[in-house]
């Protein structure tokens, strides 16, 4: 992938070297049926840099003990490490205290941990929570379970044909029963940046607390929870060049400290008698058990790898991937984008004429090419747009525009195959 | 195209895909049945005509991705004019070439046209898309009332 257009300029100041950061990523060397991997999937889960490799190493040779309980050395060093993740966290959504960011399993958990410990007490017969038609189905079945349990009621923003919210439903939904509004902050299958804070500036002007799914989002914009004044924020670690497994709930501190826990265990807890306990004081109320401490350490480092190269880098380098890739496709006529909305992240997700998207996952896989195919988790997303899935290709810092072309001829050669 | 790439879409394959056999609604079937594969959100309508232990006509509805079109167009020549007994038979022998388990080079005399989808056990992944439509034969042979699904 070496050319001359993978170094381009975002400013004055700044040299995108796309080289550099391919370099940093060991699995993009790897070959795939004989040829180089070109890796289109990172909506799902993006590749991690050495760096990340290296810490979460660096931790089980090291430093390998359990936090927050030890008086020994180990301990020490690797609840020093873990706490210090969660400060690189707050820092890089611009929370107000380290106490607001918690460690989860990933954005499904943290989705849940609301929904159960926030949402559902606080839920009678007849309240009614608001979420979107492009939800991942992580944010709609934690909500369908509250919901059904309280008699509560699920209402659904509408979307509208290129992908985008239609806010004034958004307006009409809301009620004096509206107890609370979830909502993606970019969608994993059609690309499209919500309003989001134009759907919490109005949810609040109601007194509604919002919660915004940013597992789309955090990796492709700079995102600060204080600005947007959001209640909750979720995402995950894999899908921002850190480890599986690892997650983050940011809440504001008062209706953290409101909330009763979402699991009990160790290390959540001051003091425990069989006639009473005593929780822990915030983060740790809502860390029951041994956390994933190397998971929580690597994501650290992946926020300090995304800082070095710069969030407004990445959008910038993602976006002229993204214009670069619709405007490609745009000579297939057989192809169609599904996801057409102004404002995107890198998501192009698409459907052939007479050819389904899992022959074009598994002729792309002989390219080298790995794309997602199917319904992506938003199985109403499908629905809306009549289908039973899409092709999916989204891109990440280190992609390039000759891996489009990989991506582009392949679909060529497929169109050959069906036509 | 890649050899492994060839022996999975065979020429007799993207045949069927584009244009499936017995691609129909059946308003006078005896049973039916639905399949359905939550991964990837194929779905798929099996209808059977069955006189007297024979089934005399068969046909199906959905969509899907080729090797599941093509499989069900290929079910449906397959399993017309035999008994009960000997489409179960046949669904046995085909499951038997789509999972391996007749080894690397099977003999096929038994499977016909089916032997085509000898590629897909090299494709662990697909093997579900090849095997959706006869399941949901199966169960529509059954009267099963339940939905059938890969999951």
């Amino acid at each position: 992938m070496n050319s001359k257009e993978e170094i381009s300029v975002i400013s004055n100041s700044t040299i995108y070297n796309v080289e550099a950061i391919r370099n940093d990523f060991p699995i993009l060397q790897t070959t795939v049926h004989d040829n180089p991997l070109v890796y289109l999937d990172n909506a799902a889960t993006t590749q991690k840099p050495i760096s990340v490799i290296k810490e979460a190493q660096k931790y089980y040779s090291t430093m390998n003990s359990n936090i927050h309980r030890g008086v020994h050395a180990l301990s020490q060093v690797a609840t020093e490490a873990y706490e210090t993740a969660r400060i690189k966290i707050k820092k890089f959504i611009n929370a107000l205290g380290k106490n607001e960011i918690i460690f989860t399993k990933g954005t499904t958990e943290s989705i849940n941990l609301v929904a159960q410990s926030y949402v559902r007490p606080n839920l009678q017969a007849g309240d009614e929570v608001i979420i979107s038609q492009m939800e991942h189905h992580s944010n709609i079945v934690p909500w369908q379970l509250a919901c059904k349990e309280k008699n509560a009621k699920l209402k659904i923003i509408p979307i509208d044909d290129n992908g985008d919210l239609i806010f004034k439903d958004f307006e009409k939904l809301i009620t004096d029963r509206t107890k609370f509004v979830s909502v993606v902050y970019a969608s994993n299958s059609l690309g499209t940046i919500n309003p989001v804070k134009k759907i919490i500036d109005l949810a609040h002007q109601n007194n509604i607390p919002v919660m915004l799914d940013a597992a789309q989002a955090v990796n492709h914009l700079p995102v600060d929870v204080q600005d947007l004044d959001c209640d909750f924020l979720a995402f995950s670690g894999h899908k921002l060049y850190g480890p599986t497994g690892i997650g983050i709930l940011y809440g504001k501190v008062n209706l953290l400290d409101s909330m009763p826990p979402y699991q009990g265990g160790g290390d959540m807890i001051s003091k425990v008698t069989f006639k009473e306990t005593t929780y822990n004081e915030l983060p740790h109320k809502f860390e029951a058990g041994t956390p994933n401490i190397a998971g929580a350490i690597g994501l650290g480092e992946a926020i300090d790898y995304i800082s070095k190269v710069g969030i407004e880098n990445i959008s910038f380098h993602e976006m002229n991937l993204l214009e670069y890739a619709t405007e490609a496709v745009s000579d297939i006529p057989s192809l169609k984008i599904i996801g057409t909305s102004k404002e995107k992240v890198s998501v192009l997700s698409f459907v052939l004429d007479d050819v389904h998207p899992h022959d074009i996952g598994t002729f792309l896989d002989f390219e080298g090419v790995a794309i997602r195919t199917g319904h992506h988790c938003t199985q109403p997303v499908m629905d809306r747009y009549n289908i039973p899935a899409t092709s999916r290709a989204s891109f990440a810092m280190y992609n390039t525009k000759a891996e489009i072309n990989v991506l582009v001829n392949g679909l060529k050669k497929i169109i050959g195959v069906f036509g | 195209m890649d050899q492994e790439l060839r022996e999975l879409y065979q020429e007799v394959i993207l045949d069927h895909n584009k244009s499936p056999r017995n691609f129909r609604e059946m308003e006078d079937s005896t049973q039916d049945s639905e399949g359905y594969n939550p991964l990837c959100g194929d779905t798929i309508h099996i209808y059977l005509k069955i006189n007297d232990g024979i089934v005399t006509d068969v046909s199906f509805q959905g969509s899907g991705c080729a090797i599941s079109k093509a499989s069900a167009s290929l079910m449906t020549s397959a399993v017309k004019g035999k008994t009960k007994e000997e489409a179960e038979v046949v669904f046995k022998n085909f499951l038997d070439l789509i999972t391996g388990n007749l080894g690397e080079n099977p003999n096929t005399d038994k499977l016909g046209k089916l032997a085509v989808f000898a590629g897909v056990q090299e494709f662990p992944v697909r093997v579900k898309c090849a095997s959706l439509a006869w399941h949901t034969m199966k169960a529509a042979l059954d009267e099963k009332e339940t939905k059938v699904t890969t999951e």
